[in-house]
């Protein structure tokens, strides 16, 4: 009797679509640019430059920690993160440490489940390397327009189990990062990368084991995501069968994802104390984040996929409607233009394509909604049938109880399968009374 | 008295450049021989402009037309970014880098109209205080040429004290602007931390360095700053505050309602008799000036070496992990001892496990000195100490003192950890060697400063440069 339930935790890195880089004037925009085109003294990392922090990348990175329910930190810094990597200009990383930009937020799933995340902080992405062989010669070059764009990282807490949750979460980000317009997260252009960190928890005869902790880097699809981490959930188990070996101090290891062959493969082994060496970074000072800053951007937002669901099927619209038209700004509006129709029926209309949003919503829906069923005598058998089947009602309102004559009326939309005119039914059933 | 031109101060030359007693060209031409001369034995200079010329006949274009071109030389420390000449911040590591573009403060020079002449030598990362750790040999002392010039701006203070050069640009981490100017018996002028632009100088501690002149007078180094000084876009931790005109701010004839610290703990049990008597001289003719002198007590400074060692050599460590041998043409093997010394330390006190018992605490320290600095300044315009326990050492001095540069600089390492600003004075002689006098305020209190040490120097005797080099 074995039982095995998968942890996952994911950090999501997006980039900012701002103008300029984080910490120079260079544009952020480098896919597909000549390479070494977009680069200063500051991204380059050349001797003597000094990093100006983008204030529009501070405000985003702000922008989404609101929309992900975090709290923001009145005092902030960026930290030196120290590495080598000959894509790392300077020999370090200016990230967010001790104290991101904001922390302690939660992303809810549809089942009403939350995810809580960890912190969400900014930092600059690196160069690009590329091997290739020039001359008849392998070398490594390296391309430094990417080096120094605003990079956001998202932490979630270990609360997903499974990965129907993990593609979930993964879109919602997605969807909120796209909705509050700070970027155009375009996985095929690496603007958004995803790494899990997966171990399972095995529970079996023995007791509870947890295996050790696989972190998968650089996924860049949401399908890619789910099938790494179902195969590393499946290896984790295998490898737990046949080594026994859990998880302590040193043991994560980091894994890559192959998409062609479907399999995850090892990188390098993660030391546990990867010392990053993190200390204030002096070349900028510690940031204020007041009040009345986060509370303007607070009023930015918009509204979020969530909230919007929320109203739409408060306002009577199915749940699975509302997710799609959530999705789709034309149709929010198209359907929210029009409360006097009714919402479930338009909302329907517009998902399934009866209504075509582009044209004109009000003679479409009032055709949809007459569709002629004033045949009386079509009508009529209905309307006998309902009277016949419901002598208890009936009766009711014979007493006086006048407003049971909704519950008749409704009853002869069902059989019509709502495609009488109520007002016809209502006429006839008074006149059958 | 006709003055022959490497006799005049920066304020005289431009005197002489407006009156047309002399073009741009020709004081050019006039150090330039004078380099030529005397920086075989000296090693002062790294490189040379061989365009120098050229650009003091287009500054004389600019006289002739009315404008006001500074139209003097500077020389400038080999650690700030100069396109058109090569800068290797005293290391093999850099030897041969041509920078893509310029340094914020030769940038404003250069705008002035200021002709740059050369680099100057420089402990190697400006990491020491005697530029005998620099890779290009040392640069001597030109009261003593058996003897350290101090650093690690030691170039640029020999420079103007063999009058090389009217003024010359330094940068200060903790004392290296103002140690070598009193070795080398000038004036050095370190501005507060924020006040002038660090962008385009090669990093040494991000936190702490400042750069500044090295002048043959106050009058000469306040001129220079407010030249310099100033917010600088692409340095986030430069100031905003507006630049006061320093030079025309030197107006006082005495110091009445100027209060002044004598800081107790400053006149260290170590030093010789004679300084600590020229310290007690200078206090009193400040006092006779009409500024009331009283004595204080501070943290002992030795705290300031530990946290000063500890910061320093972490931010050395991140900062100079960009040179690891993929750019710039040459690998870390040339790095030289003390580098790594201080890079091997570095990154050490800010390893996992070791970073709250050093960094940290040292953080929490300096701290307290900032703020035991906020405490004086309340009631003192500001405070007066040796820069240096003593005159010049001699050559070969560091060997085998890897904490040399510490010792040294115990007299100016609180302040720079605190951002104030100081100026440097020579303040007398010990066995012929001068003997450099700080007046240290507040962060931003630049006008005062100067003011009080203008005052100071143009009352005193001891302004004197060496006679092997006066013709």
């Amino acid at each position: 009797m074995k039982n095995t339930t998968p942890i996952i935790g994911i950090e999501v890195h997006v980039e900012l679509t701002t103008n300029s880089k984080m910490f120079c004037g260079c544009p952020a925009d480098h896919f597909g640019k000549s390479p070494n085109t977009q680069t200063c003294p500051v991204c380059l990392g050349l001797p003597g430059a000094l990093p100006v922090p983008n204030q529009k990348a501070i405000e985003d990175t702000i922008k989404i920690g609101l929309a992900l329910n975090c709290e923001i930190n009145e005092e902030t810094h960026f930290d030196r993160k120290q590495y080598f990597y000959p894509d790392l200009a300077k020999g370090y990383q200016i990230s967010q440490y001790d104290q991101p930009l904001s922390h302690d937020g939660f992303l809810t799933l549809d089942s009403g489940k939350k995810i809580r995340i960890e912190r969400v902080h900014l930092e600059e992405d690196t160069g690009k390397l590329q091997h290739t062989i020039l001359n008849g010669e392998r070398v490594s070059l390296i391309d430094f327009n990417r080096c120094g764009v605003p990079l956001v990282e998202i932490v979630s807490m270990p609360d997903i189990s499974s990965t129907e949750e993990a593609k979930e979460y993964l879109k919602k980000i997605h969807q909120i990062v796209r909705e509050i317009k700070v970027t155009t997260a375009d996985l095929e252009k690496g603007q958004m990368r995803l790494e899990p960190t997966v171990n399972v928890k095995i529970t079996d005869a023995s007791g509870e084991h947890l295996t050790p902790l696989v972190e998968l880097k650089n996924i860049n699809s949401f399908n890619f995501a789910t099938l790494a981490i179902d195969y590393e959930v499946k290896r984790l188990v295998a490898e737990f069968e046949k080594t026994g070996f859990t998880k302590k101090g040193g043991n994560k290891s980091t894994r890559g994802y192959d998409s062609v062959k479907k399999v995850t493969f090892p990188q390098r082994q993660k030391e546990e104390a990867n010392d990053y060496r993190y200390f204030p970074e002096p070349d900028i000072p510690p940031l204020r984040i007041s009040n009345s800053v986060v509370e303007k951007i607070r009023t930015e937002l918009p509204a979020l996929p969530d909230v919007i669901i929320e109203n739409l099927v408060v306002s009577g619209v199915k749940l699975p409607d509302a997710k799609i038209i959530s999705k789709d700004r034309l149709a929010l509006e198209a359907l929210t233009a029009y409360p006097g129709f009714d919402q479930t029926k338009l909302a329907s209309f517009i998902v399934n394509k009866k209504i075509d949003i582009s044209g004109n919503i009000t003679s479409q829906y009032r055709k949809l909604t007459q569709i002629g069923e004033t045949d009386t005598g079509k009508l009529s058998a209905f309307v006998e049938k309902v009277i016949t089947d419901n002598p208890k009602v009936v009766e009711e309102y014979k007493k006086g109880k006048t407003g049971v004559l909704g519950f008749l009326v409704g009853q002869v939309m069902k059989l019509s399968g709502g495609k009488a005119d109520p007002k016809t039914v209502s006429t006839l059933l008074l006149e059958k009374l | 008295m006709n003055k022959q031109i490497h006799e005049l101060s920066v304020v005289e030359l431009l005197r002489g450049l407006e009156d047309k007693r002399f073009s741009s060209v020709e004081v050019i031409k006039h150090y330039l021989d004078r380099i030529n001369r005397y920086n075989g034995e000296l090693n002062a200079f790294l490189h040379i402009n061989e365009d120098a010329v050229k650009q003091a006949e287009a500054i004389d274009k600019l006289i002739a037309s009315g404008k006001k071109p500074l139209g003097i030389p500077i020389a400038v420390k080999d650690n700030f970014l100069t396109v058109g000449m090569p800068t290797t911040a005293g290391s093999l590591v850099l030897k041969d880098y041509h920078p893509r573009y310029e340094s914020t403060v030769t940038k404003r020079l250069l705008d002035a109209g200021a002709i740059i002449i050369g680099k100057t030598n420089m402990d190697a990362w400006a990491h020491g205080s005697s530029t005998e750790t620099s890779q290009y040999g040392p640069t001597l002392n030109p009261w003593d040429l058996g003897r350290l010039p101090g650093g690690s701006s030691g170039g640029s203070a020999a420079a103007v004290s063999a009058q090389l050069v009217p003024v010359a640009i330094g940068s200060e981490t903790a004392g290296s602007i103002r140690q070598p100017a009193a070795w080398c018996g000038v004036t050095g002028f370190k501005p507060s931390y924020g006040r002038v632009s660090r962008y385009g100088v090669i990093a040494m501690a991000s936190s702490t360095d400042s750069p500044g002149p090295i002048a043959r007078n106050v009058e000469d180094a306040a001129l220079i700053t407010s030249i310099i000084a100033g917010a600088d876009p692409y340095d986030a931790t430069s100031s905003t505050k507006e630049v006061e005109p320093f030079r025309e701010l030197l107006k006082r004839k005495d110091l009445k309602g100027v209060k002044i610290a004598l800081v107790k703990e400053y006149l260290l049990p170590t030093m010789r008799a004679e300084v600590k008597t020229l310290i007690h001289n200078a206090a009193a003719h400040l006092e006779s000036l009409g500024a009331k002198v009283e004595e204080i007590s501070l943290l002992d400074p030795k705290y300031s070496i530990g946290v000063y060692t500890v910061v320093m050599r972490s931010e050395v460590s991140s900062n100079l992990a960009r040179f690891d041998g993929i750019r710039y043409g040459h690998g870390r093997a040339r790095f030289g001892d003390e580098a790594k010394r201080r890079i091997m330390l570095g990154t050490y006190t800010l390893s996992a496990g070791y970073y709250d018992a050093y960094y940290k605490k040292a953080m929490t320290v300096r701290t307290k000195i900032v703020s035991e600095f906020e405490n004086t300044f309340k009631d003192f315009d500001a405070y007066i100490g040796a820069v240096s326990p003593g005159p010049a050492l001699k050559l070969g001095a560091t060997k085998n003192e890897p904490m040399f540069g510490e010792m040294e600089d115990i007299l100016v390492e609180p302040s720079s950890l605190a951002g104030l600003t100081s100026a440097g004075v020579p303040c007398g002689f010990v066995d012929g060697l001068p003997i450099g006098l700080q007046i240290t305020g507040a962060q931003f209190t630049e006008a005062k400063i100067l003011d009080i040490a203008n005052l100071y120097q143009k009352s005193t005797q001891f302004n004197k440069f060496p006679e092997r080099y006066q013709k």
